[in-house]
């Protein structure tokens, strides 16, 4: 009975919130992967992008329920995301033709992109305060858990109870459909193949003929997909703020680093990895050991890695160490 | 050095910008914005130095400023006996034990550079120190911070006067960012810039819940300062005669002697805020001089040049034999050094630690913007940017109020869109400080003030 | 003549690299472009690709001059090119990267992948290995066959057996032979000159970016001056 307790209690604080995290993650890291490896800088507007579609998102979502029109169990957010997606991907374009096409036919040096970048991120992040404001906002409507700890605890007589909320479903299954869309048209179809071709070696994908035009705007169409999917289902999870969105940029481009950049798949599981250890790190373990230890021998203390507040602590930790031990990222191989 | 022109046109603008200031808001308001722009200035130099001048990118200057603000704490504020007493021993010793793990990892690293588990073995004592350390220090951590926990609950300073801690701020920052470059310096230039972003994040989360060294969001409030306090102007007999003595047309038009009193009176307490902001405005313009001269003059010297040739061929200079990665520790170090000591600036001119109050996108990248626009590569430029990005900062808003009135003049005044801009009206000024780089990195990219390439 | 480079005359940063340069070379046809290290020879393969920027000279392809045309636009009319180095994909599959060579034409995909399996049999051995951990000598093969899955009529070959073992060339040049036979224009810079020419239809000399001698391969390779003078005695 305890050992199940302590499972429980592990899937309930931290393997249901990493998945959680980690997808959110995940999502943020192949978008900025997809960028590095295609349009070769880091995008630090990144960040402000995500929080954008969001905020599209969030006003659509309150034009909808205003009309009436909610999506049942489901949040209406849910509805109002291709309209985020178009208006994202609208504006990612827009800054790639008057600001971003400019260096690239210059080709400037990636650092002159990260600068340019930041110029984009102060527009983004003004134009989302302006609109609707700095403030925390919570836009989750419809059904909020699928479980609750307390009907879990009365349906299986265990002391610790599991709780599943919907945005973490949504989340999960979300990500994998995006996620199985995106490796299969980059693996399997004519033009994910060019693009990939086109990270791994430029010159040698416009001597095959093929138009970087054409892989830039699709790169910008994907990555604004990716962002406005990962802003809203974090969003919808936890609460909209545009700071935090700011600052998840840094464990996403952690999680990116980590996978090795320009390789989506290595961003994938970059974005768990990062989730996992920032959970995992910072969750006390007292009441877990009290389950598995024997009477008498309980800890006393938390048993916390690191307290909360220092998860950036984590994301710099593991980027250091893979930067040190692999810099070329721990998922080495195919760039996108 | 007075010949120069880029000197000529930064100070002509810096006056202008403050007398323009002062004719149409006030004085006051112009000597602080004045002030600002002058700490802005050595910030900017800070980055300049490392990123004109060296090709680094510190995305961390919000934490070194952040230290340097750490800085003011630990020398002005006077110690808090109880709380030393209480757990001042288990914090030095975890210090030492601190000390301890540094050390051995830089000793690992020296004797054994090249063992095959040398980084495993570093790995592992910094893993294992982080719960030591907790453990050391937890129980003497949570004593201090019950010590009076609203006034209080923290070990206090050292009570010295605050100017020492510009200094120990610079020195502090210059030990951070030789940990922090031994570790990033050999990263690629956008790692090192996302390194640098998650150490400020760590620093600033340091200052913000480490409340036993800097009451974290409690915040420090009342500072020393180096200058004098208006209240002790306004009771001295030398300063109201001055004030006397600069208005006397004013005042000999009044002829009443109670009214006279009563304008004298009103002159001497503005007078004071004044008096005490052009204390501090000459005090920073030293220090932006005295920097200014000592960088100017190094890199005119070989050694700067030597720093320009590492920055334009990196390779070019290894081959020629120039120790690049210490050139880089040393540079970093140097303009983290100066950063701190601007942060040092900054609180003492405040008065007060705010650890919350330390964002990104208004520490690091705004001082960013004031190099890249004003001018990569020359120290003038970034002083300019300093000016120029901290007025644009400062103006922005009631400029925006301004244009804002303009266009929604026919709406009604409770009209929801006009009230939402109006309401906005603090965020026009990334709009602007965004749009300003972008513009200045397609049509000028080299900054207001480009870099003066020197031929020998 | 089928392709034809005349009076070719560019370089970078107003400094001419080649200057009156002239190549030609037909169907069915190998042609080495050979010299001393710095004549500029793969310039000139660049500035027939339109890489380069020319200040003079014209390029002819079957009559049409395409002098103005752009790199992009001359491939699609057939001409292929196997630069020196990252002349693969390496981090997508051999048959990838060979699908990559057919994007602008894939009708008949399939085939052509066979008739690129016949040709090199060690491509269809690793057809599903990342290109990336191939060998060198195995490397230029998909290298070539990726620049032959456009069924161009002119292929250009920037040294392509540049670092590979004296077997692995006789390899590469007997490949080469056998893509003569597909009536293809082949062009080719090489350092090895003797082995070149003895497999070459014709050749130039290039010297400080301009043609020193031309003529046919075993008339150059018999020449005492230039074998003196260029390919070791």
């Amino acid at each position: 009975m305890d050992f199940l307790n302590s499972i429980i209690l592990l899937t309930n604080f931290i393997i249901v919130p990493g998945i959680t995290y980690g997808s959110q993650l995940a999502l943020g890291a192949i978008g900025v992967t997809l960028i590095y490896g295609v349009l070769r800088f880091a995008n630090f507007a990144y960040g402000d992008l995500m929080a954008f579609g969001t905020m599209i998102v969030i006003l659509v979502t309150w034009i909808l329920q205003s009309k009436g029109i909610t999506f049942g169990l489901l949040p209406t957010a849910l509805l109002a995301l291709p309209v985020g997606i178009l208006l994202t991907i609208a504006v990612s374009l827009f800054f790639d033709k008057t600001v971003f096409e400019y260096y690239r036919n210059k080709k400037s040096d990636p650092v002159t992109f990260i600068v340019v970048s930041l110029g984009i991120m102060f527009v983004l992040n003004a134009v989302v305060r302006i609109i609707i404001g700095p403030n925390d906002i919570n836009f989750m409507d419809g059904h909020k858990f699928i479980m609750k700890a307390r009907e879990f605890k009365q349906m299986t007589g265990l002391n610790e109870g599991l709780a599943l909320k919907s945005t973490q479903v949504i989340t999960l299954i979300t990500t994998i459909i995006t996620c199985s869309i995106l490796f299969y048209f980059l693996n399997k179809t004519k033009t994910g193949k060019s693009m990939r071709a086109y990270s791994n070696n430029e010159d040698l994908a416009l001597l095959s003929g093929i138009d970087p035009k054409k892989i830039v705007l699709l790169t910008w169409i994907i990555v604004s997909i990716l962002a406005t999917v990962a802003g809203t289902l974090y969003g919808l999870d936890k609460s909209f703020k545009p700071f935090t969105y700011f600052n998840n940029l840094l464990p996403i481009f952690a999680a990116t680093i980590v996978g090795g950049i320009g390789n989506p798949l290595g961003a994938f599981y970059g974005g768990f990895l990062i989730a996992f250890s920032e959970i995992g790190l910072t969750y006390a373990y007292k009441k877990f050991f009290k389950y598995i230890m024997p009477e008498g021998l309980e800890p006393s203390t938390l048993i916390q890695f690191i307290s909360t507040d220092y998860k950036f602590a984590i994301s710099f930790a593991i980027l250091i160490v893979v930067l040190i031990f692999r810099p070329n990222g721990i998922f080495k191989g195919k760039v996108i | 050095m007075i010949k120069n022109s880029d000197f000529k046109i930064c100070f002509s603008v810096m006056t202008v910008l403050t007398i323009l200031v002062g004719l149409f808001q006030s004085w006051g308001i112009a000597l602080s914005m004045l002030n600002l722009c002058l700490i802005s200035a050595v910030m900017a130099m800070g980055v300049n130095i490392q990123w004109g001048f060296a090709g680094l990118i510190n995305f961390g200057v919000m934490g070194f400023l952040a230290i340097g603000g750490l800085a003011t704490v630990l020398i002005s504020v006077p110690p808090v006996p109880e709380a030393w007493s209480a757990g001042g021993i288990g914090i030095l010793v975890s210090g030492l034990f601190l000390l301890a793990v540094v050390l051995s990892v830089l000793i690992i690293n020296k004797r054994f550079p090249n063992h095959k588990y040398k980084n495993y073995f570093i790995f592992v004592i910094i893993i294992l120190s982080i719960p030591l350390l907790k453990f050391i220090a937890g129980p003497s951590i949570s004593k201090i911070e019950s010590i009076n926990a609203a006034t209080s609950g923290f070990l206090g300073g050292a009570n010295l006067p605050i100017i020492f801690s510009w200094f120990v701020g610079a020195i502090l920052c210059a030990l951070v960012a030789f940990v922090v470059g031994k570790v990033c310096l050999g990263l690629r230039s956008d790692y090192l810039a996302i390194s640098t972003l998650l150490v400020s994040g760590i620093i600033i989360t340091i200052v913000k819940h480490e409340e036993w060294l800097s009451r974290g969001v409690k915040n420090v409030i009342g500072l020393k300062r180096p200058v004098p306090y208006e209240v002790d102007l306004q009771n001295s007999e030398w300063f109201i005669k001055i004030v006397e003595f600069l208005n006397s047309s004013k005042l000999s038009k009044v002829l009443d002697f109670d009214e006279r009193t009563s304008l004298l009176n009103q002159l001497v307490i503005s007078s004071s805020g004044v008096f005490v902001k052009l204390c501090f405005s000459l005090i920073f313009l030293a220090v932006v001089l005295i920097i200014l001269y000592f960088f100017e003059k190094a890199l005119n010297s070989p050694w700067g040049r030597m720093m320009r040739a590492i920055r334009d061929n990196e390779e070019a200079a290894k081959a020629m034999g120039k120790n690049v990665v210490k050139q880089h520790l040393f540079i970093f170090m140097l303009g983290s050094a100066i950063i701190g000591f601007a942060g040092a600036m900054l609180v003492t001119y405040d008065g007060l630690f705010t650890p919350s109050s330390y964002q990104p996108l208004r520490y690091t990248f705004l001082i960013w913007v004031m190099v890249l626009l004003g001018g990569t590569g020359n120290n003038y430029g970034a002083i300019l940017g300093g000016f120029v990005v901290w007025f644009i900062w400062i103006q922005s808003a009631p400029f925006a109020l301004l244009v804002i009135n303009i266009f929604t003049n026919h709406l009604d005044e409770t009209n929801y869109i006009r009230e939402h801009l109006v309401n906005s009206v603090p965020y026009f000024r990334y709009l602007m400080m965004g749009l300003g780089l972008l513009l200045v990195m397609r049509y000028r990219p080299k900054g207001l003030l480009p870099e003066k390439i020197i031929k020998n | 003549m089928f392709f034809s480079a005349s009076n070719l005359t560019g370089g970078y940063g107003g400094v001419n690299i080649i200057e009156d340069c002239s190549f030609n070379v037909n169907r069915g046809e190998i042609v080495s472009i050979l010299g001393p290290n710095g004549a500029g020879k793969s310039t000139a393969m660049k500035a027939m690709l339109g890489i380069l920027d020319l200040k003079n000279g014209n390029v002819v392809l079957d009559g049409k001059d395409i002098t103005k045309l752009k790199t992009q636009e001359r491939i699609k009319l057939g001409i292929s090119f196997v630069p020196q180095i990252k002349n693969i994909f390496t981090e997508l599959t051999v048959k990838e990267n060979l699908e990559m060579g057919a994007f602008l034409n894939d009708t008949n995909l399939s085939k052509r992948l066979e008739e690129m399996y016949d040709l090199f049999p060690i491509i269809k051995e690793k057809k599903d290995q990342f290109a990336g951990e191939l060998s060198g000598g195995q490397r230029q093969q998909v290298a070539i066959a990726r620049a032959l899955m456009t069924e161009p009529n002119v292929l250009m070959l920037d040294e392509p057996t540049a670092g590979v073992s004296p077997v692995i060339m006789t390899e590469l040049f007997e490949h080469i032979l056998n893509i003569k036979k597909q009536n293809i224009a082949i062009l080719m810079v090489e350092q090895n000159a003797r082995q070149a020419l003895e497999i070459s239809d014709r050749g130039y000399i290039l010297v400080t970016g301009k043609n020193a001698y031309e003529g046919k391969g075993d008339y150059l390779l018999n020449d005492k001056e230039i074998r003196k003078a260029f390919l070791g005695g």
